[in-house]
């Protein structure tokens, strides 16, 4: 059955190609220091399951130190703008299609194997289908922009790390902020914070509740990075006893639009790297803060909206 | 109060533009230390965590067939298409994509954009390509470096907002479970009719903004 170790392996087989690259490019500066950071996120991502816990944390410390020394990767040759021109006139629409395939396969294998079963045969663990269907349209995605621009060999790993090295780092940020989270919960940050508002303000109306509950969320999300990780702490310290039992606030709207303000945080915060970070990397923004600046002033009059929303519409009598 | 040396050092790292990943790494030390664990115990539950949100790096599998299509002139292709739509300003196509993709997200379908596999390729270039045929001119460096920020940000706040009102979603599910731990039962129909009133005003707000953007680049 396929399962996310199955998956895994098919996540390093890309930094792995990247790796190779870079090893074989032996004219090229730093080339063995790319193909170490590389090899060593394709080896926890494809081993890091039977690896010892050490082991795959002294190679994320690895990649860590090489990051900081700087990547600096040597340049690949790709086709020029008059090439580029010449090949979107003979080719046209048709360019679109392998792009639109990888949302297409995914779109399909998530709906056509909901449990993960085929003809009664459990084909892939029912957790990871989408993931799984992701896979398959990425490797589908990749045949029909091989048949249809038929490139000379190896120009796919080239291409490949051509993106890969403009990304570069955060690639890995992503993974290195969702491990921070979890040392962050075992450490028990959120109940100490969570322990100092408490203390701070009296919370008896729907107007003080909803903005504590609110900015809570928005706040908690912006320091771990992910509104999944605030709202139990959040909901359990205050919604559940406070806004819910105490002011008898409707439990579906509470939780929703709590969540909803986590997600203005989302929007506000370096450490939602996959959404904050990763897109100034891809479209080569000079700013690291671009995105979150042009996002702010939409979540913070959503984050005023959700408040006032839940003071207004989800207490019985109104807010007082 | 130790355990929040992690937070002190994330928001100091990020404002003095340390290293992100060294930042991360020494919040982690810090943190886990001032809750008794030792630099062995906190280097294997950074592998551990490292290894356990794997499935983070599964997106990145699109690359290479990205890298293909953009050597074969994908991102010409998608700015000559937007060229030749009179009507098509560079706000009116971020207003397009925003709209396709928090109504994908609605349904369940947040599968269908993303960063690499849809803003770099194919909006980003759209949305360049509009305001160049408006200006009738090549774009100076700040303005393409603007519309590239907003097309990401369409992207993250359309399904943001969007999600939530799909009743399978991660969130609903993690709502119903943590209130079920505390006896308090929801359907996840009422929550995600609850999450209707901000996705309309996602939409409205970031539809008003995106149109003022176009009034900026004429000017």
């Amino acid at each position: 059955m396929i399962g996310l170790d199955a998956i895994g392996i098919a996540a390093a087989m890309l930094p792995a190609a990247v790796a190779l690259h870079h090893a074989r490019d032996t004219g090229a500066p730093r080339h063995w220091r790319n193909a170490a950071f590389w090899g060593a996120f394709a080896v926890t991502l494809g081993a890091g399951p039977w690896l010892p816990d050490l082991v795959n944390g002294g190679l994320v410390l690895a990649m860590v130190a090489l990051a900081t020394l700087g990547l600096r990767p040597a340049p690949v040759a790709t086709s020029d703008e008059a090439t580029r021109a010449a090949f979107a006139r003979r080719w046209g629409a048709r360019l679109f299609l392998p792009a639109l395939a990888l949302p297409i396969v995914t779109l399909g294998g998530t709906l056509a194997l909901p449990a993960g079963r085929l003809g009664g045969l459990a084909l892939v663990d029912p957790k990871q289908v989408t993931l799984a269907a992701l896979v398959a349209g990425a490797a589908i995605a990749l045949v029909l922009a091989l048949r249809l621009t038929r490139p000379p060999r190896g120009t796919a790993a080239c291409e490949a790390r051509r993106l890969v090295d403009g990304i570069g780092w955060p690639i890995v940020l992503p993974q290195m902020l969702a491990a921070l989270g979890g040392i962050f919960a075992l450490a028990g940050v959120g109940k100490v914070v969570a322990g100092g508002v408490l203390g701070l303000v009296a919370i008896d109306t729907p107007l003080v509740a909803s903005l504590v509950y609110g900015l809570g969320m928005a706040l908690f999300t912006i320091v771990l990075g992910n509104a999944f990780a605030a709202f139990p702490i959040l909901t359990l310290a205050f919604g559940v006893p406070i806004l819910i039992q105490q002011l008898h606030g409707d439990p579906a709207a509470v939780a929703a639009l709590g969540m909803l303000s986590g997600f203005c945080g989302t929007l506000l915060t370096p450490m939602a790297a996959n959404f904050n970070i990763v897109p100034v990397a891809a479209l080569e923004l000079r700013d690291r803060f671009a995105v979150i600046r042009v996002q702010a002033p939409t979540a913070l009059l959503l984050l005023v909206f959700n408040i006032a929303a839940l003071t207004l519409l989800a207490f019985p009598g109104g807010p007082k | 109060m130790l355990v929040l040396s992690g937070v002190v050092i994330i928001v100091l790292g990020f404002a003095l533009r340390v290293h992100p990943l060294l930042v991360v790494t020494a919040a982690a030390f810090a943190s886990a230390a001032a809750a008794g664990h030792g630099p062995l115990a906190v280097i294997a539950l950074i592998g551990k965590a490292f290894v356990d949100a794997r499935f983070l790096a599964v997106a990145w599998l699109a690359l290479p067939a990205i890298g293909l299509l953009e050597r074969a002139g994908l991102r010409e292709q998608a700015r000559a298409v937007v060229q030749r739509l009179r009507r098509a300003t560079a706000g009116r196509v971020l207003l397009g994509y925003f709209l396709l993709r928090q109504a994908a997200a609605a349904l369940g379908l947040t599968a269908l954009g993303g960063h690499v596999p849809m803003v770099r390729p194919i909006v980003a270039p759209m949305v360049e390509g509009a305001a160049e045929r408006d200006a009738d001119a090549p774009l100076d460096d700040d303005t393409r470096q603007r519309l590239r920020a907003h097309a990401a940000a369409v992207d993250n706040i359309a399904l943001f907002f969007g999600e939530d009102v799909f009743i399978a979603v991660g969130s609903i599910l993690l709502i119903r479970a943590i209130l079920q731990q505390e006896g308090v039962t929801v359907a996840p129909l009422e929550v995600a009719l609850w999450a209707i009133p901000t996705a309309l005003a996602a939409l409205l707000i970031h539809g008003a903004r995106l149109l003022r953007l176009d009034r900026t680049l004429s000017r």
